[in-house]
Parts: C-alpha cells; sequence; structure tokens
C-alpha cells in the first residue's frame, strides 16, 4: 500500500472497476412469461398488418354472392358475411386499420399532450391554474363522447377516426406529462443547471424534456389499446369508418343483426378484436413495470 | 478571519465573500393556526451572520440540524436574496454578480451533498462534464474530449466513464464526477456542502484527500460544510461554528478545537467521539426551534456556563485575540 | 471498559456459529463466528456491505426470503434458526428487541406514540389499557422525555429526531428484553443528541443487564461505547475480542487500515486506502479481503483462514481473535 504524504501526486488511485452493463436485460422474456407470449402476439398481428395482401386468401371487399354468409369452412376459415366476403381477410386487413388509427391517434393526442402538459407544468400560477382548468374540462368527458362530438365536426373517414381519437387523447396525456414535468422541476440536477446560469429554456430543453420524453413513450405504449378500442366503438356506433372498410367494429355492426344464425361475422372481429386489446395491455404493463421504477427510483 | 501580515502601506485584499449582518426569514405558517387562516410567523433562518472569506482560503461551515448552514450556502451561491443585511462577492452583492453574465456561474461552483441527485440520470458522464465546458466556452469543441479525459483522470476516474450512465456508478463514483463537473468551469471557489457524509471511511479518506490535493495545487478557495470536526479539521484551515441561525465562532480550526472559546464550540468538540475517551457528558435538552429563538443569547437555554445576563443581551460575533472572533458575553477562552 | 476476558463461568447469552447467508446468487454473510456474553456490549463495525445490518436482522429472524445456513444460540432457547415463527414472535420484544436507524420511518405515522408504546405493552405483558397506559408514561421518563404525559398523544413527524429514537428505544426495552440490537441508532441524528442517545441505551441495558450489540461504522464512537468489537469485511469476521485488544493491539491489515481512515480532530495526514469492496460476482473464495490486502499472501485468496485466537494462553470465545493467514 502506497504511503501518502501531504505531497502526494494529485491523482488517486482509480475508482473501483465499472459495473458492467445489466445482466438482467436479457431475462426480462424469462422473467414474464405473460409479457413474452403477449408481445409475440401482438407482433404477429403487426406482422399480419404489414404484410396484409401476401397473408389474406381474399381480397377484402371481393364480393361473392354465391357464398354468403356461410359458416367457417376449409376454403373460408372464418367464414363469409352477407356480401360474401372472406371474414379472414377482412380481420387481417382489419387490424392494419387498427393499428394505423391507434398509433396515429396516439401519436397526435402525446404530442398535444406533451405540449400542453409542459406548458403547464412549467408555467405555474395562474396560467398553470387555467391550463389544468382547461385540462380537468376535457377530462371529464370520457373519450368516446368526445370523440364523437370531434367526429360530428369533422364527419366521418378514417382520417376523421384518428384526427379525432387523437384529440380526445390529448387530456390524459397533458395531465401524465404535467406530473412529470413538475417532479422533474423540483429534482437537484435542474437547480444544478441552473447554477450554472444557464439559461431556463435551455434547461427545460436539454434537462426536462428528455426526463419527460420517456415516461410519455412508455404512456404511448400502454394507450394505443385505448385507441384501437374507441375508433371499434365509433365504427361499430356507425359515426367511425365507411363501409366496406375491413374495420373491426364495422364489421362487428354489420354482423349485429345476424347474430342468431350468423355468428361468425359479429364473433370474429370481435374476437380479434379483443385479443389484441388485451396483449396491447399486457405489453404495455410489462414496459411500464420495467421502466418506470428504474426512473423513480434512486439506485 | 484577519489578513495575513502585510506590507505596510500595501492596499489592503478584499476578501472574495463578505456577509454582513445577512439574514435570511422565511414567512411560515404559524403552527396550531385555525384552517382558514393567513397567520405567519417569521422562521429566521439566517439571524445576523457575519462572515469574511479570504482567497484562497479553506473555510470549513460547521452546524447541526436547524443552524442554517444550508441557506447560507444558498446565499452564498446567489440561489436566495438576504431579507436582510449585505451578502457580498468581490465587493459586489451577489445578486448583481450573478445577474451580470456567466463569470459568478463559472468563479463559484458547488458540490451537492446529494450528488447523484445533481446529475441529470439520462445523461452520460461525458455530457455532464461537457455541458460546463460547452457553456462557459473553456475549451474549443476539437477539445473537448480531450479535456473530459483529463477532468476524469483528475479525480480518479477511468477514461471510459464518460460512456457511462450515473445509474452505473458507485456512490463514491459520483461524488467524483459531480467534482469533477465543479471543477470543469475552472472556478476559483469551490462550494461544498457535506461532499463527503455518508460515505464508508475508505472512500471519504479517497475524496478527502483528493479535495485536498486540488485546493493546494489549484489554490482553491473552498467553503466546506460539514457536521464532521474530524473532515473539519484535515481540510479545513479556518472554521466558523453556526448555532440557530448565526455564526458563533470563527478562527484558525486548530485553535477553535484545540481551546474553544464559545461554550456550543466546546460541547461539539466534547461530542465528537474519540478513541476510548469516556462518552461526554452531552448537551441538555433538544435544540430550540428557529421559530422561537430564545431570549438574549441564542445559546443560553443549554449553555452549561450561563450567566444571569447571558438571557437579556444577544452576543453578536466580536473580535477575540489574532483571527479569531467569538459571539460569547463570557467566553471560555481568552485567546 | 472493565475486562470481562475472565468471566468464562458465565456462558455466552448468544452464540453464533458459521452464520451464512446467501441472498440469490450473492454470499452476504460468510461462515460468521460471534460470542456476546451476558450483560456486555458488542459493536459490529466495518464499512458497507459488510453485511453488519443484516448479522442483526438474521438474529431477529427477519432476514426474508434468504437462504441461512449455521445457527444462531440464545441462552435458554437454543438454535433461533430451529424456531417456528410462532416462537419467534413471542421472543420479539421479550428476549430479543430492535431499534433502527431511522426512527421516524420505523414508527407508525398513523398512531401517536404512547399508542404504540401502550400497544407493545399489552401484548407483551398483557397488562390493561389503564395500567399499559401507566408504565407508558414511566418508560417515556425513563428514557428521557420531558412531559411524558403530554408527548403519548403526539405523532412521531411531530417529535424531533432525538425524541424519535428516545420513543423507540422505550418500545424496545418494554418487555425488558435480554438482548437489545441497535442498528446504526444514531447516524441519523446529530452529533450532539448522538451522545444522548448512545449515553441512554447504554445506562439502560446496563440497569436491566441486559446485552447489547451495536452496529455501527464509527470505531472511536465503538471504543467509547462498547465492551467488545467485531470487525467486519465483506461479511467476513476479520477480527473480534476486546475494545481495546481490537483497536489498540489489531493484528489483522483491515482494522488497520480501517483505523487509519478515521479522522480524529487533530489528524492531518490520511492515507487513502487503495480499490473498493469486489462485487458479489468477482468475491475470492477465501479472505475476501486478499484483493486489497498489502500483506496477501498467495494463499490468501483461495483458502479462507478460520478465526483463531490471538494468544495461544487465550481462554475462551471471547478473547480476542483474527482471522488472518499473515497477521501483522
Amino acid at each position: 500500500m502506497s504511503i501518502q504524504t501531504p505531497e502526494a501526486p494529485t491523482t488517486l488511485p482509480p475508482a473501483a472497476p465499472l459495473d458492467t452493463a445489466n445482466r438482467s436485460r436479457r431475462s426480462v422474456f424469462v422473467r414474464r412469461p405473460f409479457f413474452t407470449i403477449a408481445l409475440i402476439v401482438a407482433v404477429a398481428y403487426l406482422v399480419a398488418a404489414i404484410f396484409a395482401p401476401q397473408v389474406a386468401p381474399f381480397d377484402p371487399v371481393q364480393q361473392d354472392f354465391n357464398v354468403m354468409m356461410q359458416p367457417p369452412t376449409a376454403a373460408h376459415l372464418f367464414g363469409t358475411d352477407s356480401y360474401g366476403q372472406d371474414i379472414l381477410s377482412r380481420v387481417i386487413y382489419g387490424a392494419r386499420f387498427a393499428l394505423i388509427i391507434g398509433i396515429f391517434a396516439v401519436l397526435i393526442g402525446a404530442a398535444g399532450g406533451l405540449v400542453i402538459g409542459l406548458a403547464a407544468g412549467l408555467s405555474g400560477g395562474g396560467s398553470e391554474w387555467a391550463l389544468m382548468r382547461l385540462i380537468d374540462a376535457i377530462l371529464a368527458l370520457p373519450s368516446l363522447i368526445l370523440a364523437v362530438a370531434f367526429i360530428a365536426i369533422l364527419g366521418q373517414g378514417v382520417d376523421k377516426v384518428v384526427i379525432a381519437v387523437g384529440l380526445s387523447m390529448i387530456g390524459p396525456f397533458a395531465r401524465t406529462v404535467r406530473g412529470d414535468v413538475l417532479q422533474v422541476r423540483v429534482q437537484l440536477f435542474i437547480e444544478a443547471a441552473q447554477l450554472m446560469s444557464i439559461p431556463y429554456l435551455r434547461v427545460v430543453w436539454r434537462h426536462v424534456l428528455p426526463n419527460v420524453i420517456f415516461p410519455l413513450a412508455v404512456q404511448v405504449t400502454i394507450r394505443i389499446s385505448e385507441a384501437i378500442l374507441v375508433s371499434s366503438s365509433l365504427s361499430f356506433l356507425g359515426i367511425g369508418v365507411t363501409p366496406p372498410t375491413p374495420d373491426w367494429g364495422l364489421m362487428i355492426a354489420e354482423g349485429r343483426d345476424f347474430v342468431s344464425f350468423a355468428p361468425w361475422m359479429s364473433a370474429m372481429p370481435g374476437f380479434a378484436l379483443a385479443l389484441l386489446l388485451i396483449a396491447l395491455t399486457i405489453v404495455g404493463d410489462g414496459i411500464r413495470e420495467e421502466f418506470d421504477p428504474k426512473l423513480r427510483k434512486d439506485p | 478571519m484577519t489578513l495575513p501580515p502585510q506590507a505596510p502601506n500595501a492596499p489592503p485584499v478584499q476578501p472574495i465573500f463578505e456577509l454582513i449582518e445577512v439574514e435570511q426569514v422565511f414567512e411560515v405558517p404559524k403552527p396550531g393556526r385555525p384552517l382558514f387562516s393567513r397567520d405567519t410567523v417569521g422562521l429566521r433562518a439566517l439571524d445576523g451572520v457575519r462572515l469574511s472569506i479570504r482567497k484562497g482560503t479553506s473555510l470549513a461551515i460547521v452546524g447541526e440540524s436547524g443552524s442554517g448552514k444550508s441557506t447560507l450556502l444558498r446565499v452564498l451561491l446567489g440561489l436566495d436574496k438576504p431579507s436582510g443585511g449585505r451578502a457580498l462577492y468581490r465587493g459586489k452583492p451577489i445578486g448583481e454578480a450573478r445577474a451580470q453574465g456567466t463569470d459568478f456561474a463559472r468563479d463559484v461552483a458547488m458540490v451537492y451533498q446529494d450528488a447523484r441527485g445533481s446529475l441529470d440520470p439520462r445523461m452520460t458522464i461525458g455530457a455532464i462534464l461537457a455541458e460546463p465546458l460547452r457553456h462557459f466556452n473553456i475549451v474549443p469543441p476539437e477539445g473537448e474530449a480531450q479535456r473530459i479525459a483529463h477532468l476524469l483522470d483528475r479525480v480518479g476516474l477511468p477514461v471510459d466513464a464518460a460512456e457511462r450512465f450515473p445509474s452505473g456508478l458507485s456512490g463514491g463514483q459520483v461524488r467524483r464526477v459531480a467534482i469533477a463537473r465543479a471543477l470543469a468551469s475552472e472556478p476559483s471557489v469551490l462550494v461544498a456542502d457535506e461532499a463527503v457524509s455518508g460515505l464508508d471511511v475508505s472512500t471519504q479518506a479517497q475524496l478527502l484527500t483528493l479535495l485536498q490535493s486540488l485546493q493546494r495545487d489549484m489554490g482553491l478557495t473552498l467553503a466546506f460544510i460539514t457536521h464532521d470536526l474530524g473532515v473539519a479539521s484535515y481540510l479545513c484551515e479556518e472554521i466558523a461554528i453556526m448555532y440557530l441561525g448565526r455564526i458563533v465562532e470563527t478562527g484558525p480550526t486548530d485553535a477553535v478545537l484545540n481551546a474553544p472559546a464559545h461554550p456550543y464550540s466546546a460541547a461539539l468538540r466534547a461530542a465528537a467521539p474519540q478513541f476510548f475517551e469516556p462518552l461526554s457528558e452531552p448537551l441538555p435538552g433538544e435544540i430550540p426551534s428557529p421559530l422561537d429563538l430564545p431570549k438574549g443569547c441564542r445559546f443560553s437555554t443549554r449553555c452549561p456556563v450561563a450567566q444571569s445576563d447571558c438571557q437579556s443581551k444577544d452576543p453578536q460575533l466580536g473580535k477575540l485575540g489574532s483571527g479569531r472572533a467569538v459571539a460569547c458575553i463570557h467566553p471560555i477562552t481568552q485567546a | 471498559m472493565t475486562e470481562r476476558m475472565t468471566d468464562v463461568a458465565l456462558p455466552p447469552v448468544l452464540t453464533l456459529r458459521d452464520l451464512t447467508v446467501h441472498r440469490g446468487a450473492a454470499k452476504i454473510l460468510d461462515r460468521v463466528n460471534l460470542s456476546l456474553g451476558q450483560g456486555e456490549t458488542l459493536a459490529l463495525v466495518g464499512e458497507s456491505g459488510a453485511g453488519k445490518s443484516t448479522i442483526a436482522v438474521a438474529i431477529m429472524r427477519l432476514l426474508g426470503n434468504a437462504k441461512i445456513d449455521g445457527t444462531i444460540e440464545l441462552a435458554g432457547e437454543g438454535d433461533l434458526l430451529a424456531l417456528t415463527e410462532r416462537q419467534m414472535v413471542k421472543l420479539r420484544g421479550q428476549r430479543l428487541s430492535m431499534i433502527f436507524q431511522d426512527a421516524g420511518a420505523a414508527l407508525n405515522p398513523s398512531y401517536t406514540v404512547g399508542r404504540q408504546l401502550s400497544t407493545t405493552l399489552r401484548r407483551i405483558q398483557g397488562l390493561s389499557k389503564d395500567a399499559a397506559r401507566e408504565r407508558a408514561v414511566e418508560l417515556f421518563t425513563s428514557v428521557g422525555i420531558n412531559d411524558p404525559e403530554g408527548r403519548m398523544s403526539a405523532f412521531p413527524h411531530q417529535l424531533s429526531g432525538g425524541m424519535q429514537q428516545r420513543v423507540m428505544v422505550a418500545i424496545a426495552l418494554a418487555g425488558s428484553p435480554d438482548l437489545l440490537l441497535a442498528d446504526e441508532p444514531t447516524s441519523a441524528l446529530d452529533v450532539t443528541i448522538q451522545a444522548q442517545i448512545v449515553r441512554l441505551i447504554l445506562t439502560l441495558t446496563r440497569e436491566r443487564g441486559a446485552s447489547c450489540i451495536f452496529v455501527l461504522h464509527d470505531l472511536a464512537l465503538a471504543s467509547q461505547s462498547c465492551d467488545r468489537i467485531a470487525v467486519l469485511y465483506a461479511g467476513q469476521v476479520v477480527e473480534s475480542g476486546p475494545a481495546h485488544d481490537v483497536l489498540e493491539h489489531h493484528r489483522h491489515p483491515y482494522t488497520q487500515q480501517l483505523k487509519s481512515c478515521v479522522l480524529e480532530i487533530g489528524t492531518k495526514t490520511l492515507t487513502a486506502p487503495e480499490g473498493t469492496v469486489p462485487s458479489h460476482a468477482q468475491m475470492p473464495p477465501g479472505c475476501r479481503f486478499s484483493t486489497r490486502c498489502p500483506r496477501a499472501l498467495p494463499r490468501c485468496a483461495g483458502e479462507a483462514p478460520p478465526l483463531v485466537p490471538v494468544r495461544s494462553t487465550a481462554a475462551g470465545p471471547l478473547d480476542h481473535h483474527i482471522a488472518c493467514w499473515n497477521p501483522e
């Protein structure tokens, strides 16, 4: 051991070797079997949606009156509907619409929520109060009702549904973002940066925003299922996408009158929707549990 | 804190920091006030602080809870403006100095007690160190990587630490990063808030030898808050002891600790654990609340040698022999 | 501190034999051997990761899911590890008791401190509500709480740190246990209050003839308050014995290193030790200090040295022991 006198060399023996990166990363899939299964299912939907033209046996809007309302057979695995369209193909294409609408709507909601939440969280005082009451007002209405209101203004169609659902999700996102901003704002490293006389806006850009974006990204993955559900509900009510678009909600509505003797018309898209929602929820929960505690925890 | 012997007719050297009768009163809700009332009472976190920090000194600021040492730190850094008195940095009010561009922020750097909390968990160590380098234009962009490597080396961290995140480092390593960041702006003053407390003694020893060598090599002025008299004695030439918002004794660390003048300093000294000394007779009672300062001398309620006039007069820091000052009507040593 | 080495007529009140604790893949205690005599105070000292708190929690059988081997023998009860949880519940508070570092966190914030103490008294001693209240006030007085009647109705957050710790001491001593475990009881307190609390604990345990184990990181405080000291490093006992022997006539290089890092007032030179405790994955199977030891021999990393008496004329387990192949 070196004997150090006051005139010792100015650098110290190096600190302990740095811990090699988390060994636990790979074993997530082993530790959470349900998460892994759900992830596989969700990815399967995604693949089916992307490669719909290759995967679907029929054109989803091809009508064939010879095979109207047939139960599942070898040729039509999910049966046919009242126009002779193959339900399996429509379900597969429906995945495409569901995911597109869900993802884009959530992105709109997140973007809007980020802006409003940041403004609310950073401002404080009177303007924060006003913004939060605005958000409270929006949140008082369930997303579906709000989406209906927006559709009434915008009209029907896939793009209108995306916008309507997206706008209706701004409220919840804004609330989450504001909470995160408030929490990050009082962290010590923010004060440390301000101590260096770094202008406030730059501190926000460089320190607050990155710490808020990550929890927001987690929220995005969780809320995709909510967006899909709202859009399907709109279509079910007949005010979402227009026929003959292969949207699950629409398909369920179309099969509603024939449930007693052709239950597959509603059941197949219903199962597809339910399964995707369950899978996405489990995936979202798993992601939240994996990442959120690490954000809040003090290692 | 008197000046070193000077040549006759030399101009007086201006201290880096000077606090003159600084007060910091926070209006807090009156305890036990009814639900809708707005009654407040003044919490005197700092109550008449006199302090002068000369360039190149290492000063230990020692106090227990309620002493106001953290508030004092915030005033020194310009984070809070004192509600009374004057706080000067090189002769100018600190608030003004801070407002005039980045010179003050560059010159006075801080190491926080919660070192890990003071680092952005989403930034790599390299990015954390680069921030002051860029903000203060310390080196041109080409020289940045090299300077970061040099800073890491200076605090005893391996060069590849720059790619790591704070969550991948141990407590002691994180403290080193905090010190490296403080040094990045090439400050002349380093302020540290319990920078080595809560660490294992061996890590503490490593950090203390580092701080001491840095202070000597770079001629830093050091203001070091600590509750540990051993640390104060090792690292700092001067000491200031605080009690309930006022500095009650100052002077060279050895002189004050060997022959304390204020009874509170003596009590702190006795309470510090020492090998095989019998456990000291503690001070009676608890530290009074800053909401309800004792009448007269603030220490009179617990002072073992209090006399009758101690409860009517409130002593302020006054000179006691060479380089020492004490706030006591009946100091126990005449230096 | 009186020498108790020759009181071998009394068997030890607590003996740990080869206590080993695994948590997952990590071995956080490695064959710990300790003894505590009747009425003695023992300090467990070491740095973080040494396992000192683990020992205290293990004695109380509060470790949760961890694999524990070895024996913990309490006089009159046999091996604590062999008891059922029901039997342990009976012992806790009555024969064994523990106080923690952060009293504020250990006390239930929803109940008044008086209620918490009374509940403990009623559970342990079966007192009636009024009798428990009276006894609680007595206990508050004995731990130095002024205005004990008034404080009975205070909530923990209304009390200062020192007061909270006094309440914890009162609760811990309510059942007159034979063994009190104190896990860093003063680390969170101001230094002038620290001395008060340590004195209080020592006085009360001495009055009752109880034994006490202090988990401390402050060597000097250990020397002032405890009869015996055990020095731990990374889950291994490296040196143990009477406080004076261990600190003044230490033989183990780690004890030397630890002592040299203690800053007494007036210390001007400091030897910063090199390196840090290895992570659990890199722990050598033998002596765990061998990676940093200036006196390490080739055999040290592979073969763990046993804890042996320093003097060949040693009388018993309470003597000065070290675990080293190459002592100073």
